[in-house]
């Protein structure tokens, strides 16, 4: 691989690291104790001693922002985890049984899944079984299971009908066994970059789920449900308003500027039209 | 062209009758009784009994799905179990707020991201492109909800130009509920216009590469008649299929800012149901809406099979 590293890829990897790395130190240190309340000091603008502000209890929010991507991290993280665990084993059987009943009930499924409305659903899991960090993670992970068996079976497909597979056939090598051992590490590519792509995806949509309240509970921060409490003194306190939403900003934008860079660097068909 | 009609019609159908079995699946596994949730927990076990006796819930499950879905197809969606008024009604009032906030998305996005998507794809690597991409790189990653909030700050709080929240009512006249509904409408449009422009910029630079526009501008054609004659139309199969989710999402995926604007539209009917236990409303809705991917990724497909006839072999 002597391909220059796309400028992206760098920017993206910053960012992802930067958000990365507060939510571990977040573990060992922040600069204020986030379940600490000062009524004292609320809603004090960014200063030295809180650099983004506090909020309506006085909590600093530069903790919270710490803490919070911990939240952010983890949900979309597992979420992305149970899309791939789940539809790439999906996807690499309905490409192996191409044409197949099985295939066709496979994707059939994948389509049914597409047709519900998403977010929609996901607020009907959080709200029936409860609110909360797990069922949170469920409902993200549900939706990325039909992306996964997507993108994998069209990968896979291509490659079915590649010589060196015709030859691993030959030698007797069953279909599952060919699909890890050849299949699997030739897909590895696309799938990494679509897992960068659901895993920003899932970060909003987490932030969407605590905004209305169905994420992370109290008093575990997170994102989203700062910018829900921020909604009625915005008037008063922007700050508290615009570090969270930053926050969630700059942590899509990192992974979605790392999964573009990813795919310029991983995918040679795109380096052949580059050069 | 008509075979080709009648196969999409078909796997239509399997859609819509296989969705109708989750939904109302999902809906019988979720814990609490409607009835007891209604009548709150000093009620009498008689009174609870009667009460499910009322709303049906002590048929067997087959024969309450059938009528579900035999009520579904006469416009019956059933009665509230909280408001006690038929859910088609309460679905067609929110449907005139979340129809046209969706449609007015929908037009925004289209109306930002053609002419952003064309810049960039006509000057690939020029200036242009590059604030394009940047640009909707940024719009792709702001939370929509995010989004209204700091609008509403600046628009209605500050400027005073739009109110903050709520919805007067078409009866209040064609301007005041238009008004409401444009910070929502940019809210959702924003993320929207970002892919689309994307989409538009991929799909436009694919066809560029191509020999028939060599060939057209070879003819003598100037680069503006070759973008309106050949590129652009060859470029639209790609976005007609996001356009065509995206306003399926819009309808749905509004919820969050109908939240944030306190909008009476279909998602926050929903979101309300949910927590009221009022089942019957949440399976209605979830059905329409899933009806109306599925519609509209049909209405795509066989505009698509118009359009272009390789379509119509490949599948």
């Amino acid at each position: 691989m002597n391909a220059r590293i796309p400028r992206s890829l760098w920017l993206g990897a910053a960012l992802t690291a930067l958000f990365a790395g507060a939510a571990l130190i977040s573990f060992f240190w922040t600069p204020f104790d986030v379940t600490q309340m000062a009524i004292s000091d609320k809603l004090k603008p960014p200063g030295a001693a809180h650099w983004f502000g506090t909020d309506h209890f006085g909590r600093d929010i530069f903790s919270m922002i710490m803490v919070g991507a911990r939240t952010s991290i983890a949900v979309a993280l597992v979420a992305v985890g149970i899309g791939m665990a789940l539809g790439v084993p999906l996807g690499l059987a309905a490409a192996a049984r191409s044409g197949s009943l099985l295939d066709e009930a496979i994707m059939r499924a994948n389509d049914l899944v597409f047709a519900f409305p998403a977010l929609l659903i996901a607020i009907m899991i959080t709200a029936v079984f409860g609110a909360g960090a797990l069922n949170a993670i469920i409902a993200i992970g549900i939706f990325n299971v039909p992306v996964f068996a997507r993108i994998t079976r069209g990968g896979a497909l291509s490659l079915w009908k590649r010589d060196y597979i015709l030859s691993a056939r030959v030698a007797g090598k069953g279909a599952a066994r060919i699909s890890i051992e050849h299949i699997l590490p030739n897909i590895a590519n696309l799938l990494i970059v679509q897992g960068t792509i659901q895993f920003s995806l899932g970060i909003l949509a987490e932030a969407g789920l605590s905004y209305v309240g169905l994420g992370a509970q109290p008093p575990t921060p997170s994102w989203g449900r700062m910018l829900a409490d921020a909604q009625t003194l915005i008037s008063l306190a922007p700050h508290i308003a615009i570090f969270p939403g930053l926050a969630i900003v700059f942590t899509v934008l990192g992974l979605n500027l790392m999964g573009d860079g990813l795919r310029d660097l991983l995918d040679p068909r795109l380096r052949r039209v580059r050069a | 062209m008509l075979r080709y009609t009648l196969k999409r019609l078909l796997s239509l159908a399997i859609s819509l009758i296989a969705a109708s079995v989750v939904i109302f699946v999902a809906i019988e596994v979720v814990p609490g009784d409607p009835a007891s949730y209604m009548l709150g927990i000093n009620a009498q076990p008689d009174t609870v009994a009667a009460l499910r006796d009322e709303l049906g819930l002590d048929r067997p499950p087959l024969q309450r799905y059938f009528a579900w879905v035999f009520g579904l197809l006469q416009g019956d969606f059933g009665t509230s179990y909280t408001y006690r008024t038929p859910v088609a009604g309460m679905i067609g009032d929110r449907l005139w707020v979340s129809l046209p906030l969706a449609l007015l998305a929908l037009a925004l996005s289209v109306l930002i991201a053609f002419p952003a998507g064309i810049l960039a794809a006509t000057k690939r690597g020029a200036p242009r492109d590059l604030v394009v991409m940047g640009v909707t790189q940024l719009g792709i990653a702001v939370p929509n909800f995010w989004f209204a909030m700091l609008m509403v700050l600046v628009f209605a709080i500050n400027l005073r130009w739009f109110s903050a929240g709520g919805f007067p009512g078409w009866e209040a006249g064609l301007w005041p509920a238009l008004k409401a509904l444009v910070l929502p409408a940019v809210a959702l449009a924003l993320p929207q216009a970002s892919i689309l422009a994307r989409v538009m910029r991929s799909a436009l630079l694919d066809v560029l590469d191509e020999d028939y526009i060599r060939t057209a501008r070879a003819k003598g054609l100037t680069r503006a008649q070759v973008l309106r004659r050949h590129a652009l139309r060859n470029a639209l199969i790609p976005v007609l299929t996001i356009i065509g989710l995206q306003f399926s999402f819009l309808l749905a995926g509004a919820i969050i800012i109908e939240n944030v604007f306190f909008l009476p539209g279909l998602g926050r009917l929903v979101f309300q149901s949910i927590s009221a236990r009022d089942l019957i409303v949440v399976e209605s809705v979830v059905m329409l809406l899933v009806l109306a991917v599925v519609v509209v990724n049909f209405a795509v497909d066989l505009a698509y099979a118009a359009v272009d006839p390789r379509l119509r072999k490949r599948s």
